[in-house]
């Protein structure tokens, strides 16, 4: 049974006659409970978008998006977001990020409850060394690991992740692959990956889609992954499989990006215009 | 050991001396020097060069007002009388820039007979002072009064000092000749006498702070809240913006009056201190501008990222301001509280001058219609004051930022 369906969904920004804004357009997606579903797309192809209204802080123009058969008309404690540029709040600690978000969450826990619950999250991501430091003196990789931790810790049913580890260098970004993909398979969540890197979307994902790219953007045909879990990233690379869908999905997204390029080859006319010296005129 | 000697100084404001630290810990020499001449040396001679062009800018005052008191009396006793007159003036110079000598031991009136003594002043037992003065009537009464040197101002400071002291003493007689009376009249439902005689100097200073902190924490509880709604509606902010943008620019002396016409109405049968009440309202109402702009634009400037978060988090709408909106807009709010409070201060001495209200601008005031050798001097003398509780008030405002404020770039 789907967990999160998208119908025929339709965004559209600021509508006017001349700019009608069109970001999103007949997006249609189901989701299976505890299925690991990657969304790869360029940047500015309406990723973002697309996941705000899935996690409830935008709503579409047209189209409806159901959770649990019902649809969503805001933010749940069900559905727990990372976002790309970790959003902590930089005045509390560590411990005071999460617990924020355990207050909200579980408001008739005990204290003592709801202190385990964060301690035990801040140690799930092995951050127990840095419980009371602020987001700015932790690094990249380890703000993003508290952002985690904050998402997991209102135990929600299903972790929407936007770009998460976009702003991470390539070996930080490998380690956080990993512990997310530990995390997910020992709670089996539905997880929601949006991303634009394609090996990491095989990686660590059941089942990629494309998001065309817009204005109007659409979703692509899926490309199931059909490699055993857990995936190791060192053999990875002999994997037949991975290959293959690597080399199937490559193609398809570096057609979709000729495809634009010829779109947009239109020849503007300038007028011919030399460039004059103001500075001296300025009175 | 080294490292946190140099923050400590940096935090309380004398982060000047860092190379002077640096340099004793033998730490980079040619570096350090450089640094203690552009941090240290360099000040000091601005300093001076100050002082010295003060100097020499009031001799030439008292010079050219002394040449024309001394015409004058040619032109009415002659000759002779012109002389006494420049004998006169001289003497009088050397000792306005003279010494000014305190002392225990009564021997030292003695030294009134030189001529480069301003005064002395002789403590007595009770803690008070006998303050002779070192210029003689005739001498007094020829004296120009103009643009008082860096010397007299030292002599006035010390004046002012002594009176401090004096006033101090009175008031610690009053209080023990008073006590048993006042004993007896609390017992018996009258109110208790208290001491109504002239405020001394540090007297003035004392009101002058109790009513800028007064009008402040008066803007702080107006323009925090007011602005923390406006910057929340916009709605609001377009329907409000136009009474910010007519009063802010709105002189002091307008506050003034305005808060003069309402609370001489309100307290017409009340005898609280209405003169208090005018100024520190006026002063607040003055300066709670600039916190009500700073705070509206904080609160409608915070990161989305962190709305979002407040979004996602399900936070309740007071949870939101709490915890998300407020902190995060707390930077420019204590931007704000700084600007309102530098600016209470500058306010406060034109609004005590016309209010009539005790405190420094009156003394100001006061000094400036008395009219005696030494006032012009006190009035530098409080300019100073004012400048340096000034900025004391700013620094003690930044100390605060620091503590509270997540980022530290600010400061």
């Amino acid at each position: 049974m789907a967990i999160l369906e998208l119908k025929n969904i339709y965004k559209t920004y600021n509508h006017t006659k001349e700019y009608k804004g069109e970001i999103l357009d007949n997006i249609n997606l189901s989701i299976e409970e505890g299925e690991f579903v990657a969304i790869v797309g360029f940047s500015g192809s309406g990723k973002t978008t697309l996941v705000n209204m899935v996690n409830g802080l935008l709503k579409p123009t047209e189209g409806e998006v159901l959770f649990k058969q019902k649809p969503v008309t805001g933010t749940s404690h069900e559905r727990g977001v990372i976002f790309q540029n970790y959003s902590l709040l930089p005045w509390l600690t560590v411990y005071q990020n999460i617990d924020v978000a355990i207050q909200q969450a579980f408001p008739k826990a005990s204290k003592q409850e709801k202190d385990v619950r964060v301690k035990e999250h801040i140690e799930m991501v092995g951050l127990t060394h840095a419980t009371n430091k602020r987001p700015k003196e932790l690094s990249g990789g380890m703000r993003q690991r508290v952002s985690v931790a904050r998402a997991l810790s209102m135990n929600p049913e299903m972790i929407i992740m936007d770009e998460p580890l976009g702003a991470l260098d390539a070996l930080t970004r490998g380690n956080l692959q990993d512990e997310i993909l530990r995390i997910w398979e020992t709670s089996k969540r539905t997880a929601l990956l949006i991303t634009n890197d394609v090996d990491e979307a095989i990686y660590m994902a059941d089942r990629i889609i494309p998001l065309n790219p817009g204005p109007k953007a659409t979703l692509g045909p899926e490309f199931k992954v059909n490699i055993e879990r857990p995936r190791d990233k060192t053999s990875l690379n002999d994997n037949p499989e991975y290959k293959k869908t690597r080399n199937q999905i490559m193609e398809y997204l570096m057609d979709l990006g000729e495809q634009q390029a010829a779109q947009s080859t239109v020849e503007y006319e300038l007028p011919e215009i030399q460039p004059k010296d103001f500075r001296w005129h300025s009175k | 050991m080294k490292d946190s000697i140099i923050r400590i100084t940096k935090m309380i404001g004398l982060g000047f001396l860092e190379p002077v630290i640096r340099l004793i810990h033998k730490e980079d020499p040619q570096k350090n020097i450089r640094e203690i001449f552009r941090k240290i040396i360099a000040p000091i001679a601005s300093i001076i060069i100050f002082v010295f062009l003060w100097n020499s800018g009031a001799n030439a005052l008292f010079n050219s007002l002394s040449t024309s008191k001394i015409e004058k009396a040619r032109d009415v006793g002659g000759d002779k009388e012109a002389e006494r007159v420049a004998k006169l003036i001289q003497s009088a110079k050397e000792k306005l820039n003279g010494e000014f000598i305190i002392s225990e031991d009564p021997a030292d009136l003695k030294a009134l007979e030189n001529n480069n003594v301003y005064a002395v002043a002789i403590a007595k037992e009770d803690g008070s002072y006998d303050i002779k003065s070192g210029l003689t009537p005739a001498e007094k009464k020829e004296v120009p009064v103009t643009l008082p040197s860096p010397f007299q101002t030292k002599n006035a400071f010390y004046t002012l000092l002594i009176d401090y002291k004096v006033v101090r003493a009175n008031k610690a007689s009053f209080k023990e000749k008073t006590f048993e009376m006042n004993k007896k009249r609390v017992a018996n439902g009258k109110k208790a006498i208290t001491y109504t005689g002239r405020p001394s100097f540090v007297d003035q200073i004392k009101t002058s702070l109790k009513t800028v902190f007064a009008g402040f924490l008066l803007a702080l509880f107006i323009a925090v809240p007011i602005g923390i709604i406006v910057g929340l509606s916009k709605t609001l902010r377009g329907s409000i913006s136009w009474i910010i943008q007519i009063f802010k620019p709105v002189s002091p002396v307008v506050w003034l009056l305005l808060v003069t016409m309402i609370v001489t109405t309100l307290l017409r049968n009340s005898d609280s201190d209405s003169s208090f009440i005018i100024s520190f309202i006026s002063v607040g109402l003055c300066s709670m501008w600039a916190t009500l702009v700073n705070t509206a634009m904080g609160v409608a400037s915070v990161n989305t990222d962190y709305i979002n978060v407040a979004e996602v988090l399900k936070l309740k709408p007071l949870q939101k301001i709490t915890k998300v909106v407020l902190p995060a807009s707390l930077p420019l709010i204590f931007t704000g509280l700084r600007i309102t409070l530098s600016v209470a201060w500058m306010v406060l001495i034109a609004i005590e001058l016309l209010a009539q209200s005790p405190g420094l601008g009156s003394f100001v005031w006061e000094e400036f219609q008395n009219g005696a050798n030494d006032s012009n001097s006190k009035i530098i003398v409080a300019m100073f004051v004012i400048g340096l509780i000034g900025f004391a008030l700013d620094r003690i405002m930044l100390f605060i930022q620091g503590l509270i404020s997540f980022e530290k770039e600010t400061i």
